[in-house]
């Protein structure tokens, strides 16, 4: 090849670069490894990460089966090593395949038109946020503390250089959007509220309450949805203008926190202040169905510094991964999953609740719940671990007015005999508590 | 076809239809185990709460689920299938270990919340790609948090923001080369910075004069891909360093085209402060039809302190953990701590290469552009004779006198079995052809890509209208954009 090039050597295709800025040495990393030391180094990495253990994290990310036929699926090279789908003629499995997304996220959310998919729920809320201040010529923006405190951290840096003002309403007894404190946050330039439901929290929020005062207002209801499965037995926030999703629970692996799958969702009118990209149907030049890639004057490739965002890469692949899900379960199945969850959590919950205190007990909820218990929740997850189970979120980092509060979530993957021992454990720690009150309470008499 | 091809033969396949077209009452392809709880009322759990109704969602058996996505993906062209030689876009072989091992039981199902204790495989994971990509990247520290090169981009600029801010000013603008990916600009805009171009020199790279005369005090940084998109090394990079350094300004490097240095020069050695890595390009892991992507930020010194939060930090009882006590850190981009399962296929490429693997591995993507470019010279326009680095970038100039444009003979490519080059971009090449082989192709995938091409040019010489129909051999041609534009139809409904 060098001599059809008419080259001597490989260094001569190099000499562009100046000389003084070349590496003369080997990359100081570990050698060349073969395949069976790469994977025996990961099995170890594996053995040192939490395998085997019963959790009881959601979070905002949320252990639910994964059917064997998704990972079958997008393996086949034509999915998993095809690019972005800009050739149509030559991408319609990928294009048709996120039409069905589009088409079914629309239909369980209850709204008009959904995008291709954004990193994860957390971006997609900043970006959501970003699309109601383009749409209502606003400025500022009203946030729940119920929404997840890492989606909020997310959303404050990318306000931070826009010009947006952020203000938060906090959350009442039953951990829901305070209405009173929401009512006097709105402005006359707030563009949008933005909450949870399921909140962080696991609650339900009101959503046409709040959907209510916003709209009163003249600003917008952004609704996060970070636990998808909820979809399948509560009620979509049909009132929200824009929903921001986090899809994760719809056959993605946990995987330490990413890869995951956001999605915006909205109605018609506001498509073209959408950001990310979207398929459309379409004809041939035979007149054949087919899809392609559409509304792209909104994106950076043609727009540049106007474009409504800067984001090209999406998340495809774990888009195809939500979209097999979808298609498994469908109809009957999502529903029957989130029963199940439903099951589970109001059996985990009354459990607790026999020994610790519940929290926000007065809303409904769907697979989380808050626990306050007397000794630190840290204390007892350290027990916990001896048992191969990891125990429910300790909230004090994120909600210090909570104190010992640790948020517990429940699956359909989530056993009763695991529950009786996470209740049981709770229930230990709750009567030693008491016992050593009462013994300093006795002494003291 | 006037013109048969070697590389590839039509075949049939499978019509398929939409997932709810094959939707029927009763059919299901899941099944749960028996409850070990009491069932709940969940309208009395709920209230009003609870849906009733799922909608059109849709009722399959697991066999048409299988067929339905296999049918779908026989529609793609993919890696797999051969050359992708998409400039700028680095479609090199994904290698399957990276899968298998992105699978394995504790990586794959490791919460992000699980206590750092039973965490310490992952957080090794963080920290041994990101120890990998500082001493391949020359910087001084890294974040592994931005999902993609854009948020990259995004997290890069934020922290010369902050740097900059930090100085007390934290300046205006951002200059952009006419040559520069679209997300450029438009992150630059995400950051509250206003956009300035740069133009070229009529050899395809920053015009110095232009640089001199436009960099002040008012100019934060310089967003500069190296090599250019053009596939061309900014042989001043040094005075370009040094023009801004005097005034204060930042070098940011866009490394989307990373594929063309690893192992042979590294960036912190010529002179920049930030860069992005895009892992789904340069270090293997799949594009999956458009992500997910990774885009890590490495820095020098002087930024670190800005990094988004958590960082991996070593514990005094040698743990691993994640610092969260960062005050002047420009925030958190993303939930959690990034792509992770990215970055494990990332390390195990890093690893399966070593040193030498990486070095050869840059060596070859240079040679392999190098004959495409040497092969085709002559057939297609060359508008910058510029040596060139792992891409190549020609023009339609010759075949436009037929009529026939840079999308015109990449459809054509289509019936030659191979997926199109970049069209259209960069911008500064009116009509280009941007061609990128990456190390992967073997001279034999090669020789097959330059006898289409030239054949195709022949066709434009001798039947234009055979390219400007093309393809001719896929499902569904020259799909009509602008009506899909026009009326937009994003979803499916139910015929009423």
């Amino acid at each position: 090849m060098l001599k059809t090039i008419g080259l001597r050597s490989v260094d001569d295709l190099f000499a562009p670069i100046p000389s003084e800025y070349r590496l003369n040495r080997d990359l100081n990393i570990s050698r060349q490894m073969a395949e069976s030391e790469i994977v025996d180094f990961f099995r170890q990495r594996s053995r040192e990460n939490g395998d085997g253990y019963t959790s009881f994290l959601g979070a905002g990310a949320y252990l639910h089966y994964r059917p064997v036929i998704i990972d079958s699926l997008i393996s086949r090279g034509e999915f998993l090593t095809a690019y972005t789908p800009y050739q149509a003629e030559i991408s319609q499995g990928t294009l048709q395949s996120i039409f069905e997304f589009q088409s079914m996220i629309c239909e369980l959310t209850g709204m008009e038109v959904a995008n291709a998919s954004m990193y994860d729920g957390s971006t997609a809320g900043a970006e959501a946020v970003m699309m109601a201040v383009r749409l209502t010529g606003r400025k500022s923006v009203v946030v729940a503390r119920s929404l997840h405190p890492e989606y909020r951290e997310v959303l404050a840096t990318y306000a931070t250089h826009q010009g947006m003002p952020l203000s938060t309403v906090g959350f009442g007894g039953d951990g829901r959007v305070s209405l009173k404190e929401l009512e006097t946050a709105i402005t006359p330039d707030t563009a949008c509220v933005l909450i949870q439901s399921p909140n962080f929290f696991g609650t339900i929020e009101d959503v046409e309450a709040i959907a209510g005062i916003a709209h009163q207002h003249g600003a917008m209801l952004v609704v996060s949805i970070a636990e998808a499965v909820s979809l399948g037995i509560i009620e979509p926030p049909r009132a929200a203008d824009i929903i921001a999703m986090e899809a994760q629970s719809f056959g993605v692996p946990l995987g330490f926190g990413g890869p995951y799958c956001g999605v915006i969702a909205t109605r018609e009118k506001n498509v073209r202040q959408m950001p990310g990209r979207l398929v459309g149907q379409t004809v041939d030049k035979q007149g054949k169905r087919g899809f392609v890639l559409t509304l792209a004057t909104r994106e950076q490739h043609i727009r540049r510094e106007k474009a409504t965002s800067n984001i090209c890469t999406n998340q495809a692949l774990v888009a195809l991964m939500v979209n097999i899900f979808m298609t498994v379960y469908g109809k009957v199945g999502l529903k029957e999953l989130a029963k199940q969850n439903l099951a589970k959590t109001a059996y985990a919950a009354s459990q607790f609740a026999k020994h610790g205190k519940l929290l926000f007990n007065s809303a409904p909820r769907f697979n989380e719940f808050v626990v306050e218990t007397s000794e630190d929740p840290y204390a007892i997850n350290g027990r916990l671990l001896g048992h191969k189970i990891v125990g429910g979120l300790p909230l004090k980092k994120f909600y210090p007015e909570l104190g010992n509060a640790a948020l517990w979530c429940c699956t359909e993957m989530t056993t009763r005999s695991a529950i009786d021992t996470a209740a049981g454990l709770v229930a230990e720690s709750e009567r030693s508590v008491r016992s050593a009150k009462e013994e300093v309470e006795e002494m003291a008499r | 076809m006037k013109h048969m091809t070697r590389k590839a033969t039509r075949h049939v396949n499978q019509n398929e239809g939409l997932i709810f077209e094959k939707s029927s009452a009763g059919k299901a392809a899941w099944k749960l185990p028996p409850l070990d709880v009491p069932e709940v009322d969940t309208a009395q759990l709920l209230g009003s709460a609870e849906r009733k109704d799922l909608g059109n969602m849709p009722e399959v058996s697991e066999i048409e689920i299988i067929r339905h996505f296999t049918r779908m993906s026989t529609w793609n062209y993919a890696i797999d299938l051969g050359m992708y030689p998409l400039g700028s876009c680095t479609m090199k072989y994904n290698p399957r270990v990276n899968e298998a091992v992105a699978r394995v039981e504790g990586i794959a199902n490791g919460h992000p919340y699980q206590p750092e204790k039973i965490s310490q495989g992952a957080l090794r994971i963080i920290k041994t790609l990101s120890e990998c990509l500082i001493e391949i990247t020359g910087m001084d520290a890294i974040t592994l948090q931005p999902a993609a090169g854009a948020h990259g981009e995004m997290t890069g600029l934020l922290m010369v923001r902050a740097y900059h801010e930090s100085k007390g000013n934290a300046r205006k603008k951002i200059l952009i080369p006419d040559s520069a990916h679209g997300t450029n600009p438009a992150t630059a805009a995400m950051v509250g910075y206003s956009v300035e171009n740069l133009k070229s020199d009529s050899r395809g790279m920053v015009d110095i004069a232009a640089l001199e005369a436009q960099m002040n005090e008012d100019v934060a940084a310089l967003m500069l891909t190296n090599p250019n998109t053009l596939g061309v090394f900014e042989q001043q990079i040094h005075k370009i360093a040094d023009i801004l350094h005097a005034k204060g300004g930042l070098l940011y490097m866009d490394g989307a085209n990373m594929n063309a240095l690893v192992g042979k020069v590294r960036p912190g050695d010529f002179g920049v402060d930030v860069m992005h890595l895009n892992l789904h390009k340069t270090f293997s892991t799949p594009h999956g039809g458009g992500g997910p992507g990774s885009g890590p930020v490495a820095i020098q010194k002087e930024l670190e302190p800005f990094l988004p939060k958590p960082v991996v930090v070593g514990k005094s009882d040698g743990t691993l953990g994640f610092d969260y006590d960062r005050p002047q850190s420009v925030g958190r981009v993303r939930a959690f701590y990034g792509n992770f399962g990215m970055f494990v296929r990332a390390l195990a490429y890093i690893q399966a290469n070593g040193p030498d693997g990486l070095r050869q591995t840059t060596e070859d993507a240079v040679l392999n552009a190098n004959y495409i470019r040497k092969g085709l010279e002559g057939v297609y326009d060359l508008p910058y004779a510029t040596p060139t680095m792992h891409e190549v970038v020609f023009s339609d100039k010759v075949q436009a006198k037929k009529g026939a444009r840079t999308m015109d003979i990449a459809k054509r490519l289509i019936d030659y079995g191979f997926h199109p080059y970049t069209t259209a971009f960069p911008l500064i090449v009116p009509g280009a052809l941007m061609i990128e082989p990456t190390e992967s192709e073997s001279v034999e995938e090669m020789d097959l890509f330059i006898e289409a091409m030239k054949s195709i040019a022949q066709e434009v010489e001798e039947d234009p209208q055979t390219v400007l129909d093309a393809p001719h051999s896929t499902r569904v041609s020259r799909l009509d954009e602008t009506a899909a534009a026009r009326k937009p139809i994003l979803r499916w409904k139910p015929q009423s």
